[in-house]
């Protein structure tokens, strides 16, 4: 169970998270909606201390981590980090090394595995995201699609808690989105935890357990996502979507939308 | 044979001679040990303490704003005032180092600053702590900008170390001089004297070239993206 209590995050004196409580229980997936400037990429920054909150505290495991102000302890921040994975929205793949060594690089520096350990865990995950054949490939002679799968099975290297994923198909055009989609979906499928923050509807709809949707900074709507995206409660949230839906539309291909039309789903 | 061929090939060893053990030995102690210099100089500017930074600049603000020849004079006449007695060699090799980490630490800042925080949010989201991060992920791709900048230093101090002719290190130009003072053929060899700077630039050019093209390949820069 992850938990998120009273989080407060602003910068430079400007309110980006407002008492913000999620819970996130073990083996299901949940999307992170809203509104450019809503907070829902901060709020996931928050569970891998990319950003450090100024109040709350957050449970992730057996760590308990209540914020102060102060910068909390390196360790706990370490305890934190190795629970957690994260995806991010234009990949962050280490240009230097090719698809292998970025997935074995947690498994050499961070967990101090033998080399032919981590290559042989590096290889099974690559494979994961149907990538093993790329395995010595370098980050620039892959679509972005592949980018974003390898940078998925570096984030899973560790084993992870939580994998934590941040726009993950913001950046790819639909098809490259879709292959995304699938390995996502799959991970969902075999009990991976996820938060993700999207407002790609086809991924939210086609992945998420559970959605919250978030506007400036506060929670507006919790729920299942299959009802939180057909039946939303509040009137913010119905309007967020009516929005997210003729946006799709506005992609290259008209026809895709309507077969993966979030109801459909 | 030409007199004036005769008379370059005649003093091409003991030119040759002093380049190798004077001016080679010299540039290289001082590029290495400017770098290291550079090095921290930068690392305290960007991450250090407000006393370091303050520091720092200081340091970088002096170097660049005084001319080289005066801080080698600074250096091997001045200090002894200061009850601080140097050879000629020692001065030279600490005024290079001090020079070289000045100039080379704005560009191991410039490059260490331009990798996106991205890569650093990257490596510390698996689990790694900044020293890690900085090692493994920030300065491979950092080196990699930084040879063609770290190259003009490298190259321009090859050239710069002449200057040592005038605290009495007898390199290279040095040799050049006493050769000229019994010869009296200033024309024939001092552009004997500088083909040799040249000859040694030029293999720096090469090693410059090698490295890069070393770099982008363990990027698959060279091979068509698909």
């Amino acid at each position: 169970m992850i938990h998120l209590s009273a989080i407060e995050k602003s910068f430079g004196g400007l309110a980006v998270l407002k008492r913000v409580s999620v819970s996130v229980a073990e083996g299901t997936v949940t999307a992170l909606i809203g509104p450019s400037g809503s907070g829902k990429s901060t709020l996931l920054r928050c569970v891998n201390l990319l950003e450090i909150p100024e109040a709350g505290r957050l449970t992730l495991g057996g760590e308990v981590l209540d914020f102060t102000g102060r910068p909390p302890a390196r360790d706990a921040v370490r305890r934190i980090r190795r629970q957690t994975g994260m995806v991010f929205q234009n990949f962050q793949l280490f240009p230097h090394r090719t698809a292998l060594g970025n997935v074995m690089e947690s498994l050499l520096v961070v967990q101090k595995w033998p080399a032919p350990k981590a290559r042989a865990r590096a290889l099974e995950l690559l494979d994961k995201v149907g990538l093993a054949h790329k395995a010595e490939a370098w980050p620039l002679q892959l679509s972005g699609g592949q980018q974003q799968r390898v940078a998925i099975a570096r984030a899973l290297a560790s084993s992870p808690r939580v994998l934590l994923c941040d726009e993950p198909t913001s950046a790819l055009d639909p098809e490259l989105a879709q292959e995304v989609v699938d390995v996502l979906a799959r991970l969902a499928r075999e009990g991976t935890t996820m938060m993700i923050a999207t407002h790609d509807l086809r991924l939210a709809a086609s992945v998420a357990h559970e959605a919250i949707m978030l506007d400036a900074g506060e929670v507006v709507e919790a729920g299942a996502s299959a009802e939180l995206f057909t039946t939303p409660r509040q009137a913010r949230t119905r309007r967020f979507i009516s929005t997210l839906t003729p946006d799709v539309s506005l992609a290259p291909s008209p026809a895709r939308h309507e077969t993966h039309e979030p109801g459909a789903a | 044979m030409p007199h004036w061929l005769d008379l370059m090939l005649q003093s091409l060893g003991p030119l040759l001679w002093a380049a190798l053990i004077f001016t080679v030995p010299l540039t290289l102690l001082s590029f290495v040990f400017g770098l290291t210099l550079g090095f921290l100089t930068a690392l305290a500017r960007l991450y250090g303490p407000a006393p370091l930074v303050a520091l720092a600049r200081f340091y970088v603000w002096i170097i660049r704003g005084t001319p080289l020849l005066v801080q080698l004079f600074v250096i091997f006449y001045g200090l002894p005032s200061a009850g601080i007695l140097l050879d000629a060699f020692p001065a030279a090799l600490i005024g290079f180092t001090i020079n070289v980490g000045a100039y080379s630490s704005e560009i191991v800042r410039a490059v260490i600053a331009s990798i996106p925080r991205g890569q650093w949010e990257a490596s510390y989201s698996i689990g790694m702590n900044w020293s890690q991060a900085l090692r493994r992920t920030v300065l491979p791709q950092a080196m990699r900008v930084a040879v063609p900048p770290l190259s003009n230093t490298f190259i321009s101090l090859v050239k710069d170390t002449s200057l040592a002719a005038a605290i009495t290190v007898p390199e290279l130009f040095q040799q050049a001089q006493r050769i000229v003072s019994v010869s009296y053929e200033p024309l024939i060899i001092y552009i004997e004297a500088a083909l040799i700077y040249l000859a040694l630039s030029s293999v720096l050019s090469i090693l410059q070239e090698r490295l890069e093209l070393r770099f982008a390949r363990s990027a698959g820069a060279l091979e068509s993206a698909t």
